[in-house]
């Protein structure tokens, strides 16, 4: 799968790192790390600019996070316009990855404040398109 | 330092359809630049053009200003760092007059919003953040700068109200300023009641898309002591940047690289926050003019909001910022922007401002950032 599937709007169609695709429709969200030095990188990076090495491990954003900020956003760029209002926001994640993405609709608005416990899952969309969203944990 | 200076200033009217060509728009800033300049455009040693090229119809648009205002053969080159292109440009034309490259250096800013429908310009947004990993989601400028503010929010309490406040005192100035796309006042409950785009932030919150030239033409201290009546020198430059991505970003109540930018600038000119007479910062939104008053060291995280309840940041108060309006009464033609704010400053310096003239300024400060706190600058000049 190639990363034109990624999102209601994808803008890239190649990546080495298409595997995370993978991944999301196995139901894990997946990040990687270098082998060498072992920083840890969200967005994944199939790179390490500091040991100037490609060998990473791909390893599962798990477990509880915290959501940090938030917005709802009443006017969507081209392509979005049918979508609004959704909602935006950004998480911490164990081993300090912090995710940017969007909040399930599942959530009631006036449940969401900074600070709440969340979850990264896997969504599907239509048209065959997949992403990932935060839950309420 | 006394090497470097700025010798002329100019923008044109902005607004949201110009109804001239690019190369006519620029032209409206360079002739008020060199008004009065004991110099031509023979003795014009290099120029710069700044725009965010995803905007332009043209391609390479520095071969057609660099004609149009008859310079050629001199060199001519584009630099871009979205909304803050044209204060990169300054530094770039500082660069090149500091090492005895060249003696005189135009920077033209511009944008022509309006070449493209709003549906074009909508979808070029959508591509302002990291394409790969962000922008599916449909993340857009005012939704970058809305995190930004719910965490002010969440963090020190900081509220709506504070943050309509800023567009109140802009629009005021605004009112003023010949130039300005919107010459009108507004009221906090005009500011309330517009329409949410991303919350915290309401339509009143944001400045808007509009066309715009601006220029500045940059000098050595031996050519500038001889064609202008007051130099204005270039006393401190810092430049920065911080993540494309969102979630690369360690801090979400503040900009980092406006922080780096400010110190750097700072240090250079031997100065601090308590020195600066009059500022000119990139208010795109409310709530990024207050992130600027901590970022520059105005005011301590968390405590900005006082300086504008306060109103210390009126013409006459303790702190003047973006007293003529800034880009929420001006609009934002992305590269023509900190040319703009240069021009501002500079005419605070001469004593030359019309909207409202800061008294006794002597020191300034710009601070123009591009995209959602992914480049940022901070110049600060001297009379």
């Amino acid at each position: 799968m190639g990363f034109e599937n990624f999102g209601t709007v994808s803008f890239t169609a190649e990546s080495k790192a298409e595997d995370f695709l993978s991944y999301l429709e196995q139901g894990k969200v997946m990040t990687t790390r270098c082998k060498k030095c072992g920083t840890s990188y969200f967005p994944p990076k199939m790179d390490c600019p500091a040991c100037l090495d490609s060998e990473m491990e791909w390893f599962e954003i798990k477990g509880d996070g915290k959501l940090v900020t938030y917005t709802v956003v009443h006017y969507g760029p081209s392509g979005f316009e049918d979508e609004a209002p959704y909602t935006l926001g950004i998480g911490d994640f164990e081993g300090g990855l912090r995710v940017f993405g969007r909040i399930s609709k599942d959530v009631n608005e006036s449940d969401i404040k900074a600070g709440m416990g969340i979850k990264v899952v896997p969504v599907k969309l239509p048209g065959d398109k997949i992403a990932y969203e935060f839950k309420k944990a | 330092m006394d090497d470097v200076a700025i010798i002329g200033v100019g923008q044109s009217v902005f607004a949201r359809k110009c109804g001239v060509s690019v190369k006519e728009l620029c032209f409206d800033a360079y002739r008020e630049a060199m008004d009065g300049l004991d110099l031509t455009n023979r003795d014009i040693d290099a120029s710069i053009t700044c725009s965010a090229p995803e905007y332009d119809k043209q391609r390479t648009p520095s071969g057609l200003i660099s004609e149009y205002l008859e310079l050629t053969p001199k060199p001519a080159f584009y630099v871009e760092s979205v909304c803050s292109s044209s204060t990169t440009g300054l530094r770039v034309a500082w660069s090149l007059i500091k090492s005895g490259l060249h003696k005189v250096v135009a920077v033209v800013g511009f944008q022509k919003m309006s070449e493209l429908s709003s549906r074009e310009a909508a979808e070029r947004m959508g591509r302002g953040a990291d394409i790969m990993w962000e922008s599916p989601f449909g993340i857009t400028m005012p939704s970058g700068y809305a995190m930004f503010a719910q965490a002010h929010m969440a963090e020190y309490g900081t509220t709506e109200e504070q943050l309509a406040l800023v567009r109140v005192k802009n629009a005021g100035y605004g009112a003023k300023n010949p130039k300005a796309t919107y010459r009108k006042e507004l009221t906090l409950e005009d500011v309330m009641a517009s329409a949410v785009i991303a919350t915290p932030l309401k339509l009143y919150d944001a400045c808007a898309n509009a066309d715009g030239s601006s220029c500045i033409i940059v000098a050595s201290a031996d050519v500038a002591r001889n064609v202008c009546k007051i130099p204005i020198w270039i006393a401190g430059l810092g430049a920065a940047t911080d993540t494309m991505t969102m979630s690369g970003r360690k801090s979400v109540t503040g900009l980092s690289c406006a922080q780096h930018a400010a110190r750097q600038a700072y240090e250079m000119a031997g100065l601090g926050p308590a020195d600066i007479d009059v500022a000119e910062v990139h208010d795109c939104f409310t709530i990024s003019e207050l992130l600027a008053y901590e970022d520059l060291g105005f005011a301590r995280p968390g405590e900005g909001v006082k300086l504008i309840e306060e109103k210390q940041t009126y013409a006459d108060g303790k702190m003047p910022v973006n007293v003529d309006g800034g880009l929420l009464s001006k609009g934002h033609p992305i590269g023509a922007t900190g040319g703009s704010q240069v021009r501002t400053i500079v005419r605070q310096l001469r004593e030359e401002a019309t909207e409202a003239q800061v008294k006794d300024a002597e020191i300034g400060l710009v601070h123009n950032i591009g995209g959602v706190g992914q480049y940022g600058n901070v110049v600060i000049l001297r009379r």
